[in-house]
């Protein structure tokens, strides 16, 4: 079931996206995702492999990893082998999957507002904006950095509240390089994912 | 009379804060590592001892409170100390130049005190006044003072010099709770609240346990990016380490989004002014 939704992911979702404009598609997602964790008794009590199957299937198509990846590793990036990059790429995005999977388990029925897009139509890097509402807090924006490529619109960051997600790895992981080296990187990062898994696993 | 002894003691404090928060930027050059961190040592002591004091007593008192009150009886908690705030709130809003949102905060103060009784229903934001997080920190951020080195406070937790020396001098003045004259009473709604708050931050500290490789800078970087964005509203100056092409750039230094403020603005120019410090060098066209 699980590998059919994601043939039918990559098969249509790439061809969809390059017809939408990327706020109509983050849009487009946050409903469909939402209205998935809505009617999923399963996913609501923090089933994490469900969630995960939603976020691989309906959420993953729609990010570029490798550039994330670079863009946190910054200068050290170029220091890698081409294996050392594929591996650092696979560990961070386990990582991401995993954290974004565990926030997606705490959405209640937060009214998501996606802002209209403030960009040119030439533009190849946008942010889309939009804000999770709850009552008696400021509402948290969350800002998606999207590029423009072949197959469509793809997230390459996300700001949370105005923290960036690579501006924040990517002291911890110059900290990392610099005190053990990048395998050193990789390794804590697998370390931390499998950690996880066995946990979620009991 | 007497609030006017306090405006005059608030205006010495704010002066000091000034004067101090100018100098801290300039300290804060000086050292290796994180510019914008030259305390770390002590900082990470105080950091392992909070997180101590926090998985031996604030977290599970909170998550004891969580499995014990209803969620409907939280929200109430919630509204009720976010409706006091919303009065100081509007007067910073105010203090930055933004006299329709402080009009809205105080809109929001007045239907939710009257007609979400006492503050326990949050009725302004189901008509359309969103809530707003504003403090005296940000007032001097907005105003162009630098944020100073980063701090860990016993207790209290991530800080700068700024935020620190406005909050214990300028903020606990206009706390409603803290300032309530019956001691039992303040301190059981000081404990009602403190509780409360970290129950609501159940979700992400165990967001924070799963995605840090370290916590402390994790929880550094991720608090003085959070109090950049306050300060500007939600749209911070865009920094260059966004672009394309930096992940190429031979000369980029890692840390440079977290760079020191550019203090020049706030020692020299008249209050208020274009809010400059605490931006990365680099600023936008």
């Amino acid at each position: 079931m699980k590998y059919f939704q994601l043939l039918i992911c990559l098969f249509i979702a790439p061809a969809f996206a390059q017809e939408v404009a990327p706020d109509a598609l983050v849009k487009g997602i946050t409903q469909e995702v939402v209205s998935i964790i809505k009617q999923d008794k399963e996913i609501q009590s923090g089933n994490s492999r469900r969630i995960a199957e939603l976020v691989d299937a309906k959420v993953l198509p729609h990010f570029n990893f490798q550039r994330m990846t670079q863009l946190a590793v910054a200068v050290n990036w170029r220091k890698a082998s081409p294996e050392q990059q594929k591996s650092l790429t696979q560990e961070f995005r386990a990582l991401l999957v995993r954290t974004y999977s565990s926030a997606l388990s705490s959405y209640r029925d937060q009214a998501i507002e996606i802002k209209p897009l403030r960009a040119r139509a030439e533009d190849t890097e946008v942010t889309v904006r939009s804000e999770v509402k709850q009552k008696g807090a400021q509402a948290v924006t969350i800002d998606y950095d999207m590029e423009k490529t072949a197959s469509g619109w793809k997230v390459f960051d996300v700001k949370v509240g105005g923290v960036s997600l690579i501006t924040t790895y990517k002291e911890e992981f110059a900290n990392q390089v610099r005190d053990v080296g990048l395998d050193g990187l990789i390794k804590t990062l697998s370390g931390k994912n499998r950690q996880a898994e066995s946990r979620s696993r009991t | 009379m007497k609030n006017r002894l306090k405006l005059a003691s608030a205006l010495t404090a704010l002066r000091r804060i000034v004067a101090i928060g100018a100098a801290a930027t300039l300290f804060g050059c000086a050292t290796a590592g994180n510019p914008r961190d030259p305390l770390e040592p002590v900082n990470r002591a105080f950091f392992s001892f909070n997180d101590g004091f926090d998985k031996a007593i604030a977290k599970p008192l909170a998550e004891g409170y969580r499995s014990v009150v209803p969620s409907f009886a939280r929200t109430g908690v919630t509204n009720f100390f976010s409706n006091i705030e919303d009065l100081w709130i509007a007067i910073n809003d105010l203090l930055q130049g933004k006299p329709a949102k402080a009009l809205d905060d105080w809109t929001r103060l007045f239907l939710n005190t009257t007609i979400g009784i006492a503050g326990l229903f949050d009725v302004a934001s189901d008509l359309g006044l969103e809530k707003r997080n504003e403090d005296f920190g940000q007032t001097l951020g907005a105003w162009g003072v630098g944020t100073g080195p980063y701090l860990v406070i016993p207790f209290l937790g991530s800080s700068t010099l700024r935020d620190a020396l406005s909050h214990g001098l300028v903020d606990v003045h206009a706390d409603l709770v803290v300032q309530h004259r019956k001691v039992p009473v303040r301190n059981t709604l000081f404990a009602l609240r403190t509780i409360n708050l970290r129950a609501n931050l159940l979700d992400a500290s165990r967001i924070v346990e799963e995605a840090a490789l370290d916590k402390y800078t994790f929880t550094r970087d991720a608090y003085l990016q959070r109090r950049q964005s306050l300060v500007y509203d939600g749209n911070p100056p865009r920094d260059s380490q966004s672009s394309l092409d930096s992940d190429e750039a031979d000369n980029a230094p890692v840390s440079e989004p977290l760079s020191v403020p550019d203090d020049k603005n706030s020692a020299d120019s008249p209050v208020p002014s274009i809010p400059l410090a605490g931006l990365p060098i680099s600023t936008p066209q």
